[in-house]
């Protein structure tokens, strides 16, 4: 994943997930595919490209996902239960890079999911499977920057970015963990799981000023972000806002008939961010 | 076995959540900080002997090997410490730690309930607030220790996600301690989840094989042939082997959970039927799909019923200085009625799986041979459990 670009000093610029951040601030939803089946996935994550996501984040369902809250613990369980497996994922994320079956969607993808998923496919292996699919970054909340030795150097070589998280409890660790970041730094609003909450007290701006210091590499805030007011507010302390509760709960509602509401969502919460 | 990085072998780590690693961090370094300071040790010996009973006796369990006709059989009777298992040693440790951190609650993942039960007692004797996470089908199974655990001062939550055992109530107290940090310590179970805590946990359940190494050389004037205890993360098992590590004439073997047997999905055997992945903080041996997904085991025991083991177990093995065998619900209610009629000691249902495997085990040894079986826990909670295994109609 050499740069063709001369000017650009960081690699983290260079990739294509990057380039989610390149017109502006970016709007990053989420899904879990597979919820409520992978027929859905694929309609949801084209009408999120249409509605103006910038980079989308694909859930691998995993059984005991200890960083979610109760909204997308039962997604993925639902995920697991109509038998969506790493390798259903891996062709739907073909399917949609292909135009197979509907429109090829172009922009950045990244997969989130958990350590045991990928290790257990093995690293190598799964990485491979991404790059071929055309993944271009990977989130594991189980695996902080003391332990990405495991994973980074491989998906490194397969053009993929390892997205490095930072916390409101990491204080003095964030400059160490913005100086190695790939794609963006994940920056987690708050304590806790995932999930939406009424309001997001921890200090952003001082927090996304501590990764701008160490990295040229965007920032996105996620964690408990649940409307467009409040994705807007996020995204103008820092690069941009990740949304997945919020979505995740009107996919729970509606089944098979969620693309509609849930594009809806999306949609003002992708005008809300752009509009900054 | 450790190094600096808390791995054992390939195996530990710490792969949790960004939100919790200066948590951890902050633990190693109180941890450091106090682990061989005179006042500290002071303390934590005056509490285990005043408060917690020890030293446990080493006692020769005369009529089982007349019966056995093989190797003299020892139980190392953790049983008899307060509230009735290996597991105060552990959170007597860990709760005088969380004190010099400055942290006024602590917060639990329970099985059987024993570690939910000892951490509710200390956290009442040291003033603190105490939450206690058990998965619901175990607060089914094991009713008194809810009620106790409420007796005791604790609040008791329970966790219906998932199989609504063991492996859930690890993942929902990791999930409440990225909620909240700053006052509360998790105070964990066993030699499981990430550095520091396979080492800190080890450390104070090691007083088991302290006492066992010197209470066998007075009465025997050898060190044990074997050393058998049950293993679901491992805790009283690593604390009855830790010290005969570097003593290779010492058999260590492991009993682990097999349900209604290996060969069937419902089993809890992670040696003989997992393989390595990381989940719950540590790279280690767990039952798992193809595609890294966690299996949901089955024990009759509560305390054994965990998908993982913990990461210096794995090492062992690796290394072969340690075995691990599979013990079926059958064989530990066999052992449960033998102990309690043979030798008038009522063993917990996770004690009882190492028992069955001394059973089978001492026949085939000399009579000069001596095995330690690490008596982990008293029966009393599981009474009820067992007389409806075998048919009664009895309940809590």
């Amino acid at each position: 994943m050499t740069s063709q670009n001369p000017v650009t000093a960081s690699s983290a610029r260079s990739s294509h997930t990057a380039s989610a951040f390149a017109r502006g601030k970016a709007f990053i939803p989420f899904i879990t595919c597979g919820d409520p089946d992978l027929q859905t996935s694929a309609a949801l994550v084209r009408s999120f490209a249409q509605a103006g996501a910038d980079l989308i984040e694909l859930g691998i369902p995993f059984s005991d996902p200890t960083a979610e809250g109760v909204t997308i613990q039962d997604a993925n369980l639902r995920a697991l239960s109509a038998g969506t497996t790493t390798d259903k994922v891996f062709e739907l994320v073909h399917d949609l890079r292909e135009g197979t079956n509907g429109p090829a969607v172009d922009i950045p993808l990244a997969f989130m999911t958990y350590a045991n998923v990928v290790f257990s496919y093995g690293t190598e292996r799964f990485c491979a499977a991404a790059e071929e699919a055309g993944i271009d970054a990977i989130i594991l909340p189980d695996v902080p920057f003391e332990e990405k030795g495991d994973f980074d150097a491989i998906a490194r070589q397969h053009g993929i970015d390892l997205v490095s998280l930072i916390a409101p409890t990491s204080n003095e660790r964030i400059r160490m963990i913005a100086a190695e970041a790939a794609g963006f730094v994940y920056c987690v609003s708050s304590l806790g799981v995932t999930g939406t909450r009424d309001a997001i007290t921890t200090d952003i701006g001082s927090m996304v000023e501590l990764v701008r210091e160490a990295t040229d590499a965007p920032v996105a805030v996620g964690f408990g972000i649940s409307t467009p007011e409040q994705a807007a507010q996020m995204a103008r302390l820092s690069d941009g806002a990740i949304v997945g509760s919020a979505i995740v709960k009107l996919i729970a509602e509606h089944g098979r008939d969620a693309v509609g509401p849930a594009s809806e969502l999306v949609c003002a919460m992708a005008q809300a961010v752009h509009d900054i | 076995m450790t190094n600096p990085q808390g791995r054992f072998g390939v195996h530990g780590g710490q792969y949790i959540p960004e939100t919790l690693m200066n948590a951890v961090i902050e633990l190693e370094q109180a941890y450091e900080r106090f682990k061989d300071d005179p006042d500290f040790n002071a303390e934590l010996n005056q509490m285990l002997n005043d408060y917690a009973g020890r030293p446990s006796r080493l006692y020769f369990a005369e009529r089982m090997t007349q019966d056995l006709g093989g190797a003299r059989v020892y139980l190392k009777r953790e049983d008899l410490n307060h509230t009735g298992a290996h597991k105060i040693n552990n959170v007597v440790g860990q709760m005088l730690l969380a004190r010099r951190m400055g942290k006024t609650r602590v917060i639990a993942e329970t099985g059987a309930g024993q570690h939910g039960v000892a951490t509710a007692t200390v956290a009442a004797l040291m003033g603190m607030e105490c939450v206690v996470y058990m998965g619901t089908e175990d607060m089914e199974r094991q009713a008194l220790n809810v009620y106790r655990m409420r007796l005791l001062g604790a609040e008791v939550r329970g966790v219906a996600s998932g199989t609504g055992t063991l492996k859930d109530a690890v993942s929902e107290t990791f999930r409440e301690w990225t909620n909240r940090i700053e006052d509360t310590h998790y105070v964990l179970g066993s030699v499981m989840g990430p550095h520091p805590f396979p080492t800190i946990v080890r450390d104070f359940q090691a007083v088991i094989s302290r006492e066992i190494r010197e209470q066998c050389l007075a009465a025997e004037g050898k060190l044990p042939d074997a050393v058998i205890a049950c293993v679901g993360g491992g805790s009283n098992a690593i604390g009855a082997f830790y010290h005969f590590i570097g003593d290779k004439d010492v058999a260590l073997i492991g009993c682990e959970a097999a349900g209604r047997g290996i060969d069937t999905w419902e089993t809890a055997a992670t040696m003989n039927t997992g393989r390595i992945g990381i989940f719950h903080g540590m790279k280690s041996y767990f039952c798992q799909d193809e595609f890294g997904q966690i299996a949901p085991v089955y024990s009759i025991s509560a305390g054994l019923d965990y998908p993982g083991i913990g990461p210096e177990h794995a090492a062992l093995s690796d290394a072969g200085r340690a075995s691990y065998v599979p013990v079926t619900d059958e064989e530990a209610v066999q052992a449960f009625e033998y102990l309690s009629r043979t030798e008038g000691i009522i063993p917990a249902i996770e004690s009882a799986h190492a028992l069955a495997h001394a059973i089978e085990l001492a026949p085939k040894m000399r009579p000069d041979q001596v095995i330690v079986v690490n008596l982990s826990g008293r029966g009393d909670k599981d009474v009820a459990a067992i007389a409806r295994y075998r048919g009664e109609d009895l309940h809590d």
